[in-house]
């Protein structure tokens, strides 16, 4: 008899990320940086514990290797954490929802005139008495949340976007910021600790020895690539931890301080931040531990016949994924039919629906911005859909 | 997994079928296949043949997606409005109850209080390695969440035809509401499978 191989969710995911461990590890498809990062910490810790650590526990004291161990193995979680977890992705609309907001945004828009571009789909939402824009994501079909973005390296959209950190190899968003800040403020730590002790290093041997420090310094080679190596990682990683500080003070990401969201005059002040910085700091750093929303290693139940729809993935998932209520409810799944099956932005190629060959590359390497509409002159003037959230 | 399927699949059998199919057909309404066995024999056979009916003329009509309310920012919290789609299928205030307690379901899951502080401390200090033996308080929520929306289904929304989707199976974006077409009183199981491919249309 046969096994039969069990399907997961996760093989039939859309966007470009990569998997391992029957879809417990989730990254990027790119990772040369990343293994570059790991070579460079496990490295450099490598030859402080030969080379640093037995003499200075020795001629300084035994807790020095100690809280070097403790450190590295806390960066290393924290890298690993980031690196390995789901960033807080938003999965695409299955077929039903995608028209059921065609339904809404045509509903909105009334007709358009032949020749002229239907207007850019933007719904403004009042969020503490501040209007912000959500915009709609051509890739996944949905109006992304506040504080969404779509990472055109992931092909994701996901969920409080900061950005796209090549060193770990992931996205950083909502489920694994703290993640990084705690990764990059160690390292800092670690960095720093590595850098001290190899100086203190150095200058107990010159006072031993009597001899100058550059001497004793080019005794110990070793040594001297730490220090170049912790030099040089100091001012980027120390750097990158203090920014990071202010923008969690803040409660702002990344993407929104680059776009400038919420800075100048005539912007929109943050309506996150509680306009206190430990507060901000708590809900960043102490807050909930989100759920992945993904369900990566889910099982998908084989149906027979159902052929894939032409273009989706995600459609071929929903007719294979069904949960025990819904096969107690109907056998087969009658899905409405999208009004526009190939809908795509007005000014820009097709995007496939389907995984293979899309490709979102924009100026923009973090946001795929679907401003087609708006980039070059347009016939008619744009006008926002002010679809006003409002319930009663 | 047979079970909740048999335990789902009675209680919407129980809730469209008519007591009249137990008694003998007499009607040119009722069902009728010519091969009806006398209700005495054959219970047990009209039972199954009903269920099987349900299954293909329970069709989905439509669906309805319930929106995030995003005026209070970021926390998951879901649009109390009522769509008009639900008009004559349930009652307001039933609906809106349960939307109103699955947000506060979520807010529950997503305060920032001593607890929260406390497992993010401690957490931390273990560099997380906790959480690959713990749940976390947000997924004990989601898991009460799960078992209120199975309660709803089976008690309120199956009843009258309709169908809530976790949210958290839509990326936590929309609550799904299906609405399936109620075929039972029209419908006949030699042309069961005609009516639903009709109703597909």
């Amino acid at each position: 008899m046969i096994a039969k191989k069990v399907t997961r969710k996760w093989e039939k995911l859309p966007g470009k990320n990569s998997f391992c461990c029957d879809g417990r590890v989730m990254m990027a498809r790119q990772k040369g940086v990343f293994y570059l990062t790991l070579f460079l910490i496990t490295g450099t810790c490598a030859l402080f514990f030969a080379f640093e650590c037995p003499y200075l526990a020795v001629h300084l004291s035994a807790a020095v290797p100690v809280c070097a161990v403790i450190l590295f193995l806390f960066v290393m979680a924290m890298l690993l954490r980031t690196s390995f977890s789901d960033p807080g992705v938003l999965p695409r609309a299955l077929p039903e929802e995608a028209s059921f907001i065609e339904m809404e945004i045509e509903a909105a828009n009334g007709s358009v005139p032949a020749g002229q571009r239907p207007p850019p789909r933007i719904r403004n939402v009042q969020i503490n008495n501040q209007i912000v824009k959500l915009k709609y994501c051509y890739t996944c079909k949905i109006f992304r949340p506040p504080r969404a973005s779509h990472c055109s390296i992931c092909d994701n959209c996901v969920d409080r976007f900061d950005h796209h950190c090549p060193w770990v190899g992931n996205c950083v968003g909502k489920r694994n910021y703290r993640y990084f800040y705690l990764f990059t403020l160690s390292l800092s730590l670690l960095t720093i600790y590595i850098f001290t002790f190899d100086i203190v290093h150095v200058t107990l041997r010159s006072v031993f020895y009597g001899s100058v420090w550059c001497v004793a310094a080019l005794t110990l080679p070793s040594t001297v690539v730490e220090v170049l190596v912790c030099f040089f990682t100091l001012w980027s990683v120390v750097g990158l931890t203090g920014f990071h500080t202010y923008l969690i003070s803040l409660n702002q990401t990344t993407n929104e301080d680059i776009k400038g969201s919420w800075s100048g005059k005539n912007r929109v002040q943050n309506p996150y931040s509680h306009k206190n910085i430990v507060k901000n700091c708590c809900e960043v750093l102490c807050g909930p531990t989100y759920p992945s929303v993904l369900d990566r290693r889910g099982v998908m139940l084989e149906s027979s016949g159902s052929t894939p729809c032409k273009t989706s993935d995600v459609t071929a998932a929903t007719a294979n994924t069904v949960t025990p209520n819904e096969v107690a409810f109907f056998s087969l799944q009658k899905t409405t039919s999208p009004l526009i099956p190939n809908e795509h932005s007005p000014d820009e190629a097709p995007p496939s629906i389907a995984t293979t060959g899309h490709d979102t590359a924009t100026s923009i390497p973090e946001e795929e911005d679907a401003t087609g509409p708006n980039g070059s002159a347009p016939k008619a003037p744009p006008t926002t859909i002010l679809v006003k959230e409002s319930s009663h | 997994m047979v079970k909740p399927l048999v335990t789902a699949a009675s209680t919407l059998a129980s809730a469209f079928l008519p007591l009249s199919l137990c008694r003998c057909p007499t009607g040119k309404d009722d069902f009728s296949t010519g091969i009806d066995p006398p209700p005495s024999l054959g219970n047990m056979a009209t039972e199954f043949h009903n269920l099987q009916d349900l299954r293909h003329t329970a069709t989905l009509a439509t669906k309805v997606f319930i929106q995030r309310d995003y005026r209070d920012g970021t926390v998951c919290k879901f649009q109390t409005k009522f769509p008009e789609e639900l008009d004559n299928r349930i009652e307001r205030a039933l609906f809106e109850d349960t939307i109103k307690t699955l947000n506060n379901y979520y807010a529950e899951a997503e305060k920032i209080s001593g607890q929260s502080y406390l497992e993010g401390c401690l957490a931390c200090a273990s560099a997380y390695i906790i959480f690959l033996c713990m749940e976390t308080r947000y997924e004990k929520v989601l898991r009460k969440i799960s078992m209120y929306i199975q309660e709803q289904n089976e008690k309120i929304y199956a009843p009258r035809g309709l169908l809530i989707t976790d949210p958290v199976e839509r990326g936590m974006r929309v609550i799904e509401i299906s609405i399936f077409d109620d075929r039972i009183s029209s419908g006949s199981s030699s042309s069961g499978s005609s009516v639903s491919s009709g109703s597909a249309r």
